[in-house]
């Protein structure tokens, strides 16, 4: 019947009200891209990455992997030309094909690690900071403990005794050792959440405990997810590099970037063949600044406080 | 105050208590054991004499009570036998150990000499050209990984400009005295700004953080208002709340140090302990290895209980009775 009604000014008014706050009230996405687009160095960044991702992601299609990994001794240690772009390495392999190859399995390995470790710190966290009482005493108790074992030594030992060492072993060795401080962070803010009145209420309601966890706490605890995670993946990047650096990382068939800094091991290839290894340090560094000045405007993104935008 | 301090104690015996029987699985699972080492190449040995010995070592026990022989002597000083270098793992340990703690003291030093100064001059004069240069270079220091710049660091000094030596803790040629300061000195200066120039971001960042709070509180307040001049306001009244959490932490960064130069250490081939951690894991040396995961370990809980404690000492609100 309304319908019939011509539009009634002072709903019209009230439609253009809700659709402004609606506007203000934007979604954390919107937010999150208001800060990057605000914060210059921050926009810089995220180009870069996109840039370096789309390379290291779409380039292995149209380099010949099979003509590149095989080993060819006419020639070893060719400087940078305009056939290899960074040269060759000691088994006359390209060192940019290996390079893009290099780049797309750390950043893969960073970011599965940073998944599953932030998945296992989520849980743990929202499970102790949920229930309270002597489930948080125990889990946190724990985790006290975990904190003060040393991480890299031990990732290093397990890594060494694992029988069968695969790429898969490797990230979960890495997740493994690496979610207690979220878990941490996450159950401090869960034990504030678990006081407030729509908890109780659906708890009231007989809403099952998992549901309110997941479909209820979670989505408030988001925004500090996204940051930690954010944060955590260019560590991430940087530990499993420098793991494969030490050669306790990647299995020999994953070449990462960091076996390529390995080379620089051996004095001559330090001092006189720079492109073998360099590059790869500097791309790590790029990549591992680039996320950081992200998350950097992720972070500030998430608190108001804090927003320059 | 007492009781803060005998808490603390007691809740780390049972957190050792769980790292040694973690590190003894571990060091089971670990391939060989203490006879590997005794019998190696050696032609005589016969698969039923080394089943006697063993029997008679006790490594056929059950497993708590091969760790309790285990704790025993570990907490004596007794850490086995190195398989590789043939000798006691406390006397190989010994001669790296001063390497590792001469390296973590510079390194600390540099960190503190660069990072207090720069976080307060951060903090004080905030938002200017001068704070904007520090927080870049945080940014830059919090994103870089310890081994990248420790490479680029070798490349430019090292390798690049000769300006010192690339690997060792000391030039075998050196003589006595002076001379082999001299070229300890030298050889120390890249691993320990490999350390400290990326190092100094929690320092900074806390300092600056706490500064920049401080600044604004009531007491500051009143201090000016007294007409106490703007320098002594920050020496006086400031800087003695904003530098006491930094002394309490001093505790436990330097057990972090100890434990966590393995990457500097391997790439200026120093002889410390982070270098032995590395040669005995890929040498299969796994006594040593054991050994060395229950030292850091170990260090990291005595660190965190000191630094709790100072910390409880300087600041009472920190004390959970």
């Amino acid at each position: 019947m309304k319908a019939d009604l011509p539009i009634d000014p002072q709903e019209d008014v009230l439609a253009k009200a809700q659709a402004q706050a609606k506007a203000e009230n934007k979604s954390l996405g919107q937010t999150i891209w208001h800060e990057i687009k605000h914060d210059k160095i921050a926009l810089i960044s995220l180009i870069i990455l996109t840039a370096i991702l789309l390379a290291a992601f779409i380039s292995p299609f149209f380099l010949n992997q099979a003509e590149s990994g095989r080993v060819n001794f006419g020639q070893i240690y060719k400087p940078p030309s305009a056939e290899f772009w960074l040269g060759t390495d000691r088994g006359g392999r390209d060192i940019f094909t290996q390079l893009m190859i290099g780049a797309r399995n750390s950043i893969t390995i960073g970011v599965a690690v940073t998944v599953i470790a932030g998945f296992l710190g989520l849980m743990i966290g929202l499970i102790s900071g949920y229930f309270g009482g002597k489930v948080d005493f125990v889990i946190m108790r724990s985790i006290d403990f975990l904190m003060v074992l040393p991480t890299l030594m031990l990732i290093i030992v397990f890594v060494t005794i694992v029988p069968k060492f695969t790429v898969w072993s490797f990230i979960g060795i890495m997740s493994i050792l690496l979610w207690f401080g979220k878990a941490r962070l996450i159950r401090s803010r869960a034990l504030a959440e678990r006081e407030l009145d729509y908890v109780n209420a659906s708890k009231t309601l007989g809403t099952p405990h998992w549901k309110i966890m997941l479909f209820e706490v979670f989505p408030n605890l988001s925004s500090l997810v996204i940051v930690n995670m954010t944060l955590a993946l260019a560590g991430n990047i940087g530990l499993e590099t420098g793991l494969t650096f030490l050669g306790f990382g990647l299995p020999e068939s994953t070449p990462s970037l960091g076996t390529l800094i390995n080379y620089a091991s051996h004095p001559d290839v330090m001092e006189n063949k720079w492109w073998v290894w360099l590059p790869a340090s500097l791309l790590i560094l790029v990549v591992m600044l680039c996320i950081n000045y992200v998350g950097q405007a992720i972070k500030r993104a998430s608190d108001a406080r804090q927003r320059l935008a | 105050m007492l009781t803060f301090t005998l808490r603390r104690i007691l809740v780390m015996i049972p957190q050792l208590l769980l790292l040694s029987i973690i590190i003894f699985l571990l060091a089971k699972a670990m391939p060989g054991d203490a006879l590997t080492g005794a019998f190696q190449g050696n032609p005589d040995a016969n698969a039923q004499h080394i089943e006697e010995i063993r029997e008679k070592m006790g490594l056929n026990d059950p497993w708590y009570q091969q760790y309790g022989r285990w704790v025993t002597n570990f907490v004596q000083g007794d850490m086995g036998m190195s398989y590789v270098h043939k000798q006691k793992v406390t006397s190989l340990l010994a001669g790296r150990l001063g390497n590792t703690v001469i390296l973590s003291l510079a390194t600390m030093i540099t960190i503190y000499l660069l990072s207090i100064p720069l976080g307060i001059i951060a903090g004080r004069w905030h938002n200017s050209w001068a704070d904007k240069l520090i927080v870049t270079y945080n940014y830059v220091a919090l994103a870089t990984p310890v081994f990248v710049f420790a490479l680029i660091l070798l490349f430019v000094f090292g390798f690049y400009l000769s300006w010192f030596p690339i690997s060792g803790s000391v030039d075998i040629r050196a003589g006595d005295g002076w001379e082999h300061f001299v070229s300890k000195a030298k050889h120390l200066v890249l691993p320990t700004l490999s350390g400290a120039i990326i190092g100094t971001v929690g320092t900074i960042q806390y300092l600056r953080n706490d500064i920049i709070d401080t600044k604004l509180k009531d007491f500051v307040k009143t201090a000016r208002a007294k007409g106490v001049p703007e320098g002594r306001v920050y020496t006086r009244h400031i800087l003695r709340n904003s530098l006491l959490p930094i002394a309490a932490f001093m505790g436990y960064e330097i057990t972090l140090l100890i434990t966590g130069s393995v990457f500097i250490e391997s790439i200026y081939s120093y002889p410390g302990l982070g270098q032995l951690f590395i040669q005995s894991i890929q040498t299969r040396d796994f006594t040593v290895v054991s050994a060395l995961v229950m030292i850091s370990g170990t260090a990291v809980i005595v660190g965190t209980m000191l630094s709790d404690i100072i910390l409880s000492i300087v600041d009472p609100r920190i004390r959970i009775d």
